[in-house]
């Protein structure tokens, strides 16, 4: 069974100058332990969708199921605590007012995870397991720099063991060498935690090397869905080989392939 | 003779805890109509020595600035604050990273693209300005000028609001122009468009640009020559396709090694920092 289905699933926001459709009848299964990646350009959906799957917007048409049950789940506690969230700026994410290990102990606490006395333990432990320092749960956000706050968020996400998480850009604001030691972790942690992601970005040569499946969103709708390696060797819409002939590289097999993708157009 | 020369630059900030050390001495130079790439992360420097071009920098009570900036054989440090706000929007001019903040909301792009104009000259009627602004963003491949001159800038998208800031930037015919992570913001489709133009115009025009990138392969498109800043040193220069090619510096080859393939070659295992990335600087030499 997939563990998220999404399936018509259509948002219409209401707007002075009329309808805008958001989001058009989209219909994705999002298997066990996959990573699925989201791309498309800015306004093309990627991020109404997912606030969909967090529950932060309804859908208006269709039905977001999760392991079989519609969503939002009765009790949005719980879906919450199954689908988490990793944002694109940590520090916007973060209140700055608070320590880092007391961000990772809230969730704990509202979701009641271990005994009380244990949590401060968990807390370090969630610090440790994206290689950060235990004793860093006293720093404030803003001593940190932008890679450990990344590392934070995604501790914290983490730490109510969630089946699902929503990757929402979240090594765009970070500069490559960084860049690479996150995506590295995600796939890591992905691979011993059993988790399913769903990452969403516009950074296609990123998507190349962490995603199993690829959804390519063009204002709104879904216009291809495929394995990784097929989408990027053999595109089937002119839009995905349009996105993909737009990425910057840096190497010559990368101009190579782009190359034979825009004589394939 | 270069149009930027910039030797042993060295910059720091006084601040409450003493002196933080920003620039350690940077050499860089820039010929007529040629496109140079600073590359880097972020605090490296990058934008800091762009303010220096600029004069901007100079007018902080704590920035302590050392070294020569010599624009078109002239040094900076020898000129009046004013001379050098002169320079600005005149010989040197600015792109940003997201052209739809750095434009003003609440007047016209007609309206701002008078004020650039008549930063050259003063006496320039309302007529004047109108043509020749239309003729720079006809110029920009913009379809209709008349009515993005019409326009506020947040009823443009934010390709276009790019196109105005190009033709904006060379409206002037600067000797140099600045460009600072241009597009980072936009799409990267609209990101490659507006790059491709930028490359076009300069070239025509013969505008040598000071390039500030952290995007390798955005800088790979762009550049004829490649500088590689770290913590404000930089470790290695050369002509682009040296560089890309033959990287020589530990920090020059971790950056290039950290960028995801499009061919799908793996994440590779990169340090953040290392002892070697503070190894001497390598020179390729100009490469003519």
């Amino acid at each position: 069974m997939s563990l998220l289905s999404i399936a018509n699933v259509s948002k219409t926001f209401q707007t002075p100058g009329g309808p805008v459709h958001a989001v058009k009848d989209v219909e994705i299964d999002v298997q066990p332990g996959e990573c699925l990646a989201i791309v498309g350009e800015s306004g093309s959906g990627k991020t109404t969708l997912a606030n969909m799957v967090l529950g932060i917007l309804g859908a208006t048409e269709g039905t977001i199921s999760f392991e079989g049950a519609a969503l939002p789940i009765k009790r949005l506690r719980d879906h919450r605590r199954m689908i988490q969230l990793v944002q694109q700026n940590p520090l916007s994410a973060l209140n700055p007012m608070r320590s880092v290990g007391a961000a990772i102990r809230l969730g704990l606490d509202t979701y009641g995870i271990g005994a009380r006395a244990d949590r401060w333990g968990r807390v370090e432990a969630a610090l440790e397991a994206v290689g950060l320092p235990a004793e860093m749960r006293n720093r404030a956000p803003t001593a940190l720099s932008g890679g450990q706050r990344q590392r934070v968020s995604i501790a914290r996400a983490l730490a109510v063991e969630p089946k699902l998480v929503v990757l929402d850009e979240p090594t765009s604001a970070l500069d490559v060498l960084v860049q690479a030691r996150v995506l590295r972790l995600l796939n890591d942690l992905r691979r011993d935690r059993g988790l399913t992601y769903i990452f969403i970005t516009h950074d296609l040569a990123v998507v190349r090397n962490v995603a199993d499946r690829v959804a390519v969103f063009q204002s709104g709708q879904l216009v291809e869905l495929g394995a990784t390696a097929q989408i990027f060797t053999t595109p089937q819409t002119a839009y995905a080989r349009s996105l993909i002939g737009a990425v910057p590289v840096v190497d010559d097999a990368e101009l190579a392939l782009r190359n034979q993708l825009a004589e394939g157009a | 003779m270069s149009v930027l020369s910039i030797n042993d630059l060295r910059l720091s900030f006084k601040g409450l805890r003493g002196k933080t050390d920003v620039l350690h001495g940077i050499d860089l130079s820039i010929a007529k109509g040629e496109r140079v790439a600073l590359v880097g992360e972020s605090g490296s420097g990058k934008s800091v020595t762009a303010r220096i071009v600029l004069g901007l920098l100079q007018e902080l009570r704590n920035a302590r600035i050392s070294g020569d900036v010599l624009f078109e054989g002239q040094a900076l440090a020898a000129m009046t604050a004013k001379s050098r706000a002169d320079l600005r929007g005149t010989d040197m001019s600015m792109i940003f990273q997201d052209p739809t903040s750095a434009l003003n909301p609440t007047f016209t792009i007609g309206r701002q693209f008078a004020e650039v104009l008549r930063r050259r000259d003063k006496t320039l009627s309302a007529e004047t300005c109108a043509t020749r602004a239309a003729d720079a963003l006809a110029e920009t491949e913009i379809p209709d000028p008349a009515r993005v001159l019409a326009s506020y800038p947040f009823q443009l998208s934010g390709g276009m609001n790019q196109r105005v800031m190009i033709a904006m930037a060379l409206a002037n015919r600067p000797k140099l122009l600045l460009a600072d992570e241009p597009g980072t913001a936009l799409d990267v489709s609209v990101q490659a468009q507006t790059l491709k133009l930028m490359h076009r115009l300069v070239a025509d025009h013969a505008t040598a640009v000071l390039f500030i990138s952290h995007n390798l392969g955005v800088v790979r498109e762009f550049a004829d020559r490649v500088y590689v800043i770290y913590r404000g040193r930089i470790v290695e220069d050369g002509p682009t396709a040296a560089i890309f090619a033959h990287p020589r510096h530990a920090y020059t080859r971790a950056l290039l090694d950290a960028v995801p393939r499009i061919t799908g070659a793996g994440l590779p295992d990169v340090p953040e920092v290392s002892d070697a990335f503070l190894a001497p600087h390598i020179s390729h030499g100009s490469g003519s």
